[in-house]
């Protein structure tokens, strides 16, 4: 367990910086992709089975390949590089500082407070597609309705503002 | 399964959730904003699942079930938004969209 916390946290953390880091947008979707897997691998080990492939179908296939699909789109033209120098006087310092004091701020959180004990006696279909949708279905189903509320509200949106007038 | 290595998964969170805001912070591209937005989503999904583990309860899975339907309704409504923006003016970087600012 400890391995596998090890390797998939390594492997998400390497693929977050690699979003921030690389200069072409499609080489950060490429690094959000390794960054999904790892997190989908830390997701297996923490019993979240239906979840992890959610994240592997779902955000590294369906949605970024709509990434993929806009930034093709949009460098028919030219490149979307972003200008070497930023209007703002000292915008990359400002935000660093801003990033390191969040995360400090969360490692303190974290380190700081109180070990609550961990469950040990687990059901035996925890985090299965079964028991997932049962607790979905049943127990949350507000919340489920209006995810769907919420999709549907998307779908009308981009084609109101994308779609062509005139059909 | 203690509750150290929990926190070493709070700890992956954490880190992942401050690149993100880094990048949302510094990066110009209005694509790579939006990229380190679902970075941050992931983030928190990651800790929605950790403590859904530690309390042998599934609420915390559907949160995070939610959090990834709303990201994908978010990123459908952004990237529509940038295509209007592209088609518009030509703008690459977010420093060319400030019309607002007169």
């Amino acid at each position: 367990m400890t391995a596998v916390l090890w390797i998939g946290g390594i492997i998400a953390i390497l693929g977050a910086i690699g979003v921030v880091a690389f200069r072409t947008p499609v080489h950060s979707v490429l690094s959000l992709v390794v960054n999904f897997l790892g997190l989908a691998a830390l997701f297996l080990s923490l019993n979240a089975e239906f979840l992890a492939i959610v994240q592997i179908i779902i955000y590294a296939g369906a949605i970024m390949i709509l990434f993929l699909f806009v930034i093709a789109l949009l460098t028919v033209r030219k490149d979307p590089m972003e200008r070497p120098k930023e209007r703002l006087e000292g915008q990359r310092q400002l935000g660093f500082a801003t990033a390191v004091v969040v995360g400090a701020l969360l490692f303190v959180v974290v380190l700081g407070g109180q070990l609550f004990p961990v469950a040990d006696d687990l059901p035996e279909d925890f985090g299965t597609a079964a028991s997932f949708g049962r607790e979905l279905l049943i127990t949350h189903v507000f919340p489920f309705e209006l995810a769907a509320f919420v999709l549907m509200a998307a779908v009308i949106g981009v084609v109101v503002l994308v779609g062509r007038k005139q059909l | 399964m203690n509750g150290e290595l929990l926190q070493g998964y709070l700890l992956v969170s954490a880190i992942i959730f401050a690149v993100g805001g880094a990048g949302l912070l510094i990066r110009r591209s209005p694509l790579v904003i939006l990229m380190c937005i679902e970075l941050m989503w992931n983030a928190a999904n990651l800790a929605f699942i950790t403590f859904a583990r530690q309390w042998g309860n599934l609420d915390g899975h559907v949160a995070a079930f939610l959090v990834i339907t709303v990201a994908a309704a978010e990123i459908a409504i952004g990237l529509a938004i940038i295509v209007l923006i592209f088609r518009k003016k030509d703008a690459v970087d977010i420093d060319d969209m400030r019309s607002l600012s007169g």
